[in-house]
């Protein structure tokens, strides 16, 4: 089965189509990048491997096998491939792997991507959005809005999302805190999950013109930053930082409207 | 007594949740004994807030002290730190592994939030959430497929993570108006076949005291 072929159905701004392909490039495993175009306008191909969440990535291995979600992508590239260990060993080390990764996305995760098909197709569920039964409803998407959000507001608004953001970030922070790598002295499971804020968090702070994560304030975020942009397998699959500059930059208008359609209306 | 303490387990828990309910059935399945220790959700205790001081939640794992967060990741820390117990996640099986996976975080995406939804809201809120809650169940029948559990003829990882939710099936139906045995019957027949197992009989509710709670829990928040 290992030697089947392998192909990766992605999409070039997408951070989580990046951990299907970093996985694969730290394995050293040879694979196919079939893009889509337009994520509003889904292939076929992406429509029938995945028609649960009908998102990227999807991992194609030989015939008959599709595997959808990022980071169960990872796992299974992991255990199905020889090639460096992307999980540590130890048990416990792993759950703590796991943990973290998930804490990314439930609560600081960057995909702009996602957030605007998600909203154009009316999928995405807004704050507060049943206000007249007074009842806050929470779910774990409305954690990743708030990073979400601290890019793309203003003033009273954005300064309470960016308050939320910081102190999540610090917390992962704290896991990179003397060690080259999330993984240690290499490249691993979290590093992959964390990507987004090595490479897409600075293109999105120059766009949006906010300084959330700066070297004085997460200076073993931004070392790490560094360091994993800059490892020789990553940087093949790294979407190029001045093309995803202008993709980004193009769109910047959509994502502030969609931001303040989002945010709940501030306080009188 | 002396035996929970040799293996050092202890987990963090509150009664109704299901989420503390899959730690509970896969430790039974795997015939593990450890210390039930029941949490006050609105007095959080020390040991709680030092064990998982992220999202100060339940369940909690400690093993030999050493917190692990998370119902499917203290699943599988389970089947990882215990290899000579019986496996929830299909052994030596990278795809299969992987599916597993796929379908335990649906459940985790999709379903509590949604029955959480039916049981607060009005109105349109509440007409989508019973129309997803559908939608959810029948994905989750489909998966399922012609198989005795969701992993073939083994009871396993996502059987444990799916389980606890067939006592809020009561619920979902009276607060949406639906009935689980009319839409899905594979899914229903399945909750009676994994209600047999010892590990579900003894760590479930009945539904009916699951439904007591939530209208509790709607009085206290004041929606009618």
């Amino acid at each position: 089965m290992s030697g089947s072929a392998v192909k990766v159905i992605g999409f070039f701004d997408s951070p989580f189509s990046h951990r299907a392909e970093a996985a694969l490039c730290l394995k050293g495993v040879p694979y196919e990048l079939i893009q889509e175009k337009d994520l509003r306008n889904k292939s076929e191909l992406l429509l029938q491997h995945n028609p649960v969440h009908k998102k990227v990535p999807v991992l194609l291995h030989g015939d008959r096998r599709a595997v959808c979600e990022s980071l169960v992508i990872v796992e299974y590239v992991d255990e199905a491939f020889q090639g460096p260990p992307l999980l540590p060993a130890d048990p416990a080390d792993r759950a703590a792997a796991r943990f973290w990764a998930r804490f990314i996305d439930d609560k600081v995760t960057v995909n702009p991507v996602r957030l605007t098909s998600q909203v154009s197709s009316g999928s995405f569920e807004v704050v507060n959005r049943d206000r007249s039964n007074g009842v806050h409803v929470p779910g774990r998407r409305q954690c990743s809005k708030a990073f979400w959000l601290a890019m793309w507001t203003e003033g009273e608004v954005q300064r309470g999302f960016v308050k939320e953001i910081k102190e999540n970030l610090k917390l992962l922070e704290g896991q990179v805190k003397g060690k080259r790598f999330f993984g240690g002295d290499a490249v691993g499971y979290l590093d992959v999950a964390a990507s987004a804020f090595a490479h897409w968090l600075p293109v999105c702070e120059e766009v949006a013109g906010v300084s959330l994560v700066t070297a004085e304030e997460y200076p073993d975020l931004c070392r790490w930053a560094k360091e994993y942009t800059s490892h020789d397998a990553v940087k093949r699959c790294l979407p190029d930082r001045e093309e995803l500059l202008a993709r980004f930059s193009a769109r910047k208008d959509s994502f502030v409207a969609m931001a303040r359609s989002m945010a709940p209306a501030p306080e009188k | 007594m002396a035996g929970e303490k040799k293996q050092g387990l202890q987990l963090l828990d509150f009664w109704v949740s299901p989420f503390g309910q899959r730690c509970r059935i896969a430790l039974d399945e795997k015939g593990l004994s450890y210390e039930y220790l029941e949490q006050d959700l609105a007095n959080k205790s020390e040991l709680l807030l030092r064990a998982n001081p992220v999202h100060k939640k339940i369940p909690v794992l400690l093993h030999a002290g050493r917190p692990v967060c998370e119902s499917l990741i203290i699943v599988q820390y389970l089947d990882e730190a215990f290899p000579a117990t019986p496996t929830l996640l299909p052994a030596g099986d990278p795809y299969a592994r992987a599916q597993a996976r796929f379908w335990a975080d649906y459940v985790d995406k999709k379903l509590y939030d949604c029955g959480t939804r039916l049981w607060k809201l009005k109105g349109d809120g509440h007409a989508q959430a019973r129309t997803e809650m559908v939608e959810i169940l029948r994905t989750l029948e489909g998966a399922l497929g012609e198989g005795r559990f969701f992993g073939g003829e083994a009871f396993g990882f996502v059987d444990v993570a799916l389980v606890p939710f067939t006592s809020w099936f009561l619920t979902y139906e009276r607060f949406g108006d639906l009935s689980v045995e009319k839409e899905c019957p594979k899914l229903a027949a399945w909750a009676k076949r994994c209600a047999e197992r010892p590990s579900v009989a003894k760590n479930l509710y009945p539904p009916e005291k699951v439904y007591e709670f939530i209208c509790g829990m709607k009085k206290r928040f004041g929606i009618e």
